[in-house]
């Protein structure tokens, strides 16, 4: 990703946090970070939910073939190549839920491989955000 | 939104047929424009080929190879659009398929068989010429590599009678882009033109954001649409989307075509994308064709004519001969749900 597409990723959203688990560390600085693993034709997890205006660092990867990654109401569009960790930053500006779909054909299954954004405001009860596990995706 | 003929529009897009797919004529009424004149010097100084009226048709999306319970039917549809297509009285100069000619295999051998029982079928259009796009099923999982094989280059540009038609390959890259190169190369193709000259891209994703979250879009589509900005007459064919729409950003129209194969449902109405189910009763249910007339220079400030051909069950059965159901529908940004039945 090229530093121009960083800087509006993270110009465009603000905030987000996690609680601990597995899939995802406090990077060195203030944002959470997530991992995400792309593979025909599933995004591990499936589903996030962020909260408005805390930053969070993507870690996306493939454990197969080019994947893409685009989120348009987010502005985020980027390839998830294998073998290599593709990382961005960004800040939600804006709640709400976002369909997150792999746009870099990977084959017959292409067209279903997607995933769920949901970005909270930010309540004092609830500050963090959560990541849910593929097998346990469920609807607010 | 209705939509009237522009007076200045050099273009004219007239269709009446009896065939599959979308044909359009082209007459460029020299006699009513002063412009035009400088079109004509043109086009006979570049390639001495004068503008004159003519017909050609779009056939979109009949993934052959494809069999499953959305079209159990296989290649039936576009076999038999290529039947219909023959036997209309308005024989078009050329056709036009704008991508997903075959249905994606993984194994290339049976990708190969494919494409070239495609070519077989498409063969026997009685017509003069077959210009051919990518969709992202021929293409995008080898950088368009056996594609090219097939069917030679995946962007190219030819001149016919006046207008300029531009091939743009917006799958090759795997991504729904066409590219630094590609448009690095349409800005040095139609820089020859003048600002009047018609041009129709064809391309198989939409070039503008219809349904980002479907991957209906192009991602750098503006760019595209922005090398294209200077010229005032630009049509802009397509498919994908299986299904009938018509928008208009600008002075540009961008008519979709719909599929031979199954339909989506509509982007307007629904959150996820969807095959429509075959409908044994109605198995050529929104596979059909959009027809586009004018009333030409006799009333060139008229609104554009456009009707739809659906194929129905009794073309299907073969019992009635071929029937269809000739709608208006000049409406813009609306699929085809409301206007096939």
């Amino acid at each position: 990703m090229t530093l121009t597409k960083k800087l509006v990723v993270l110009g465009l959203l603000t905030g987000l946090a996690v609680y601990a688990t597995p899939s995802r560390t406090r990077a060195a600085g203030s944002a959470q970070v997530v991992k995400i693993t792309a593979n025909k034709f599933h995004f591990t997890p499936d589903h996030i939910t962020l909260v408005k205006g805390q930053p969070v660092t993507l870690q996306l990867t493939s454990t197969d073939v080019t994947h893409g990654f685009m989120i348009r109401a987010l502005k985020i569009d980027t390839d998830i190549k294998p073998g290599k960790v593709t990382e961005m930053t960004v800040t939600p500006a804006n709640a709400g839920t976002f369909k997150a779909i792999c746009d870099h054909y990977c084959g017959l299954g292409h067209g279903g491989m997607k995933m769920t954004v949901m970005v909270e405001e930010t309540t004092a009860k609830a500050p963090a955000a959560k990541v849910l596990s593929a097998s346990n995706t469920v609807s607010k | 939104m209705k939509d009237r003929i522009d007076r200045r529009s050099f273009l004219r897009i007239a269709g009446m047929s009896l065939g599959i797919g979308v044909v359009y004529e082209f007459a460029p009424f020299l006699d009513h424009r002063a412009e035009a004149g400088a079109i004509t010097d043109f086009f006979k100084k570049v390639n001495g080929e004068a503008p004159a009226s003519f017909t050609f048709a779009q056939f979109s999306d009949p993934h052959v190879g494809f069999q499953g319970p959305p079209d159990p039917l296989g290649t039936k549809a576009f076999e038999n659009a290529v039947e219909l297509i023959n036997k209309s009285p308005q024989r078009p100069d050329f056709v036009l398929f704008t991508g997903d000619l075959t249905h994606d295999a993984e194994n290339r051998d049976a990708h190969a068989q494919r494409m070239q029982l495609f070519k077989s079928i498409a063969g026997r259009i009685n017509t003069s010429a077959i210009h051919t796009v990518p969709g992202e099923n021929d293409a995008a999982l080898d950088g368009g590599v056996l594609y090219r094989e097939h069917f030679g280059q995946s962007h190219y540009s030819f001149d016919h009678k006046g207008v300029h038609f531009v091939a743009l390959d917006n799958v090759s890259r795997g991504r729904p882009e066409v590219g630094p190169d590609q448009l690095t190369w349409l800005k040095a193709d139609v820089a020859r033109f003048p600002k009047t000259a018609p041009i129709v891209v064809f391309t198989h994703r939409p070039l503008f954001d219809l349904k980002p979250e479907w991957e209906w879009f192009t991602a750098d589509g503006d760019e595209v649409m922005n090398v294209l900005a200077p010229y005032e007459n630009v049509t802009v064919l397509y498919g994908h989307i299986h299904r009938h729409y018509l928008q208009q950003n600008g002075k540009v129209r961008h008519y979709a075509a719909r599929s031979l194969i199954f339909a989506f449902n509509d982007p307007a109405t629904n959150e996820e994308k969807k095959q429509l189910p075959f409908n044994k009763d109605d198995p050529f249910k929104e596979l059909g064709i959009r027809l586009v007339g004018s009333q030409g220079a006799a009333n060139p400030a008229a609104p554009l004519d456009v009707k739809d051909v659906v194929l129905t069950k009794a073309e299907f059965s073969g019992l009635a001969g071929m029937q269809q159901m000739l709608k208006d529908n000049n409406s813009f940004g609306r699929g085809s749900s409301n206007d096939a039945d």
